[in-house]
C-alpha cells in the first residue's frame, strides 16, 4: 500500500492507501474520488484522468510515453505539470505523492 | 417517420453485433450514431491499435474488427443514420418515439442504447467568453471554408486536423497556428509542410501558447494568448478554429428517465432492459454487478437484449431458439442458399 493524496479543484483533499500495481487513476476511481472520469478505462485513449503533479514529485515520476503527451494536448487546461493518472503506476517510490485535480475533465 | 422493430443508438462493436443478433431472429432495426463513420470508439480512438481479446481472433485492429462486424450484418441491409444524435425519446402508446438532431424520427417498440461513454463531440476552449462567439467567430469544425477567405484565422491544436486546415487555409487566409508545446503530433509530412510555409512567410507558428482571453462585441476583435513563461500576446483576428480532438458526452440520454449512476445505466442481466420497458442498454454504458468493460461482454449483452426485444416487436409470436448451423429460417435470413 502506498499513500496517495488527491486534491480536488475545490481544495478538498483525500489521502488514500492505494495498492501497489494499480494506477493513480484506479486508486481514485475505486475510492469514488470525484474529479477523475477515466472514460476510456485506462487505455490512454481519452484525457479524462488528467492530474497536475506537485512540482517536487514531477521529476521523480517515470517519463511520459509519446502517446501520453499527445493525449494531454486534448486535456482541459494542460500545464507543464500535467500527467494522465492512468499512466502512473503506484509503487513504494510514490509514497506521499500529491496530485491536484483540474477544475473539470471535459 | 420510420417504423421499425428496434432503434440502436451507437454504431460501435456492441451496437453492430446486437444488430446482427436482431437480424438472426428476424427483426428489423435502424442504427444511429453521432459520428460520421461506423465503429464507435474502435474507429475514433484506436483504429490502428491491435486488440488481443476478441474470442477466436488472436489479434485485430479496431478498424478490422469494425469492418468484419459491418460485413457480418450486410445480409440484413440495415440502415445507418450517421452524423445524427438522438435528441428526444418519448413514450407513444405502447411504443417509443425517437427523434434525432437532423429531425429523422422513428417509431419502435424497442430502443437499444449502445452508446459507449456517450456521443463524441468536439472538445472546446476552456475560456468562458469563447462560448458566446461559438458558431460566429469560433469554430470546432469547418463546414464552409470560403468564409475564411482573405481573413485572419488563428488555428489552435497540434494534431492532423489543425495542421491540415492550417495548410489548406494558408492558401487564401492569413493563418496563425498556436499550440501548447513545440512538438506537433500530426503526420510528419504535415509538420514539415507547415515549417516550410512558415519559412516562406505563408503562415505563422506560435508554440507554448494557450488561449486565455477573447475580446469583442458581436464578433471577435482580438484574442490573448499566454506563453508558458507568462508573457501575454494579443492578436487581432477575425476567426478562431480549435482542434482539440473529441470528448465523450452522455448528452440527452440523461433526460430519458433512466436510472443513471456515474454516467452508467442500470440494467438487469436477464435481457439488459433498463427500468423503462422496451429500453435496453448494452456495452460500456450499462452497469450491473460484475460488469466487465470488454467488447466480448458487449456481444453477450447484445445477444440477450435482441431476444428481449422480440416479445415487444412480435407480441403474438413465441421466439424459437435456433442454431445458425442448422436452422433453415436463419440461413434464409442470411441469404444462404442450400
Amino acid at each position: 500500500m502506498t499513500k496517495i493524496t488527491y486534491i480536488e479543484h475545490n481544495k478538498k483533499s483525500h489521502t488514500i492507501d492505494v495498492a501497489n500495481g494499480l494506477s493513480v487513476m484506479e486508486g481514485a476511481v475505486q475510492n469514488n474520488i470525484p474529479g477523475i472520469d477515466a472514460d476510456c478505462g485506462g487505455s490512454m485513449a481519452c484525457a479524462t484522468c488528467h492530474v497536475y503533479v506537485k512540482e517536487e514529485w514531477f521529476d521523480k515520476l517515470p517519463l511520459k510515453e509519446d502517446g501520453e503527451e499527445d493525449m494531454l494536448d486534448m486535456a482541459f487546461e494542460p500545464k507543464k505539470s500535467s500527467r494522465l493518472s492512468c499512466q502512473l503506476i503506484v509503487n513504494d517510490q510514490l509514497e506521499g505523492l500529491v496530485v491536484n485535480l483540474p477544475e473539470k475533465q471535459v | 417517420m420510420i417504423v421499425t422493430d428496434a432503434v440502436i443508438i451507437g454504431a460501435g462493436p456492441t451496437g453492430l453485433f446486437c444488430a446482427h443478433q436482431l437480424g438472426m431472429i428476424g427483426l428489423k432495426c435502424e442504427i444511429i450514431d453521432n459520428l460520421d463513420k461506423i465503429g464507435g470508439q474502435c474507429i475514433e480512438l484506436y483504429p490502428d491499435k491491435p486488440i488481443y481479446d476478441i474470442p477466436a481472433i488472436p489479434e485485430c485492429t479496431g478498424e478490422q474488427l469494425t469492418n468484419n462486424l459491418i460485413n457480418q450484418i450486410k445480409p440484413f441491409n440495415f440502415k445507418f443514420h450517421l452524423n445524427e444524435r438522438v435528441e428526444e425519446v418519448k413514450r407513444k402508446n405502447d411504443k417509443w418515439f425517437v427523434k434525432t438532431s437532423k429531425n429523422t424520427s422513428f417509431i419502435s417498440p424497442n430502443i437499444i442504447i449502445a452508446g459507449g461513454v456517450g456521443s463524441f463531440e468536439p472538445r472546446k476552449f476552456s475560456v468562458k467568453e469563447s462560448e458566446k462567439f461559438e458558431g460566429k467567430s469560433i469554430f470546432y469544425s469547418v463546414k464552409d471554408k470560403s468564409v475564411f477567405k482573405e481573413k485572419s484565422v488563428v488555428i489552435f491544436g497540434g494534431g492532423d486536423s489543425a495542421l491540415d486546415w492550417a495548410i489548406e487555409l494558408s492558401k487564401t487566409s492569413k493563418v496563425t497556428i498556436v499550440h501548447r508545446r513545440d512538438e506537433f503530433r500530426g503526420a510528419q509530412s504535415s509538420v514539415d509542410k507547415i515549417k516550410e510555409l512558415k519559412k516562406n512567410k505563408q503562415l505563422e507558428i506560435l508554440t507554448q501558447y494557450q488561449l486565455v482571453n477573447v475580446k469583442g462585441a458581436d464578433k471577435i476583435d482580438s484574442i490573448e494568448i499566454k506563453h508558458e513563461n507568462g508573457e501575454i500576446k494579443s492578436l487581432k483576428i477575425d476567426y478562431v478554429l480549435g482542434f482539440f480532438g473529441l470528448i465523450m458526452q452522455l448528452g440527452p440520454i440523461v433526460n430519458w428517465g433512466l436510472n443513471i449512476d456515474k454516467k452508467k445505466i442500470s440494467v438487469n442481466t436477464e435481457n439488459f432492459e433498463t427500468d423503462q420497458k422496451g429500453i435496453f442498454a448494452i456495452g460500456d454504458i450499462c452497469s450491473y454487478p460484475g460488469k466487465l468493460k470488454l467488447i466480448l461482454s458487449g456481444f453477450h449483452e447484445g445477444a440477450l437484449a435482441a431476444r428481449g426485444c422480440f416479445k415487444y416487436a412480435r407480441p403474438d409470436e413465441k421466439l424459437k431458439f435456433e442454431f445458425s448451423t442448422t436452422s433453415k429460417a436463419v440461413k434464409s435470413r442470411l441469404g444462404i442458399k442450400e
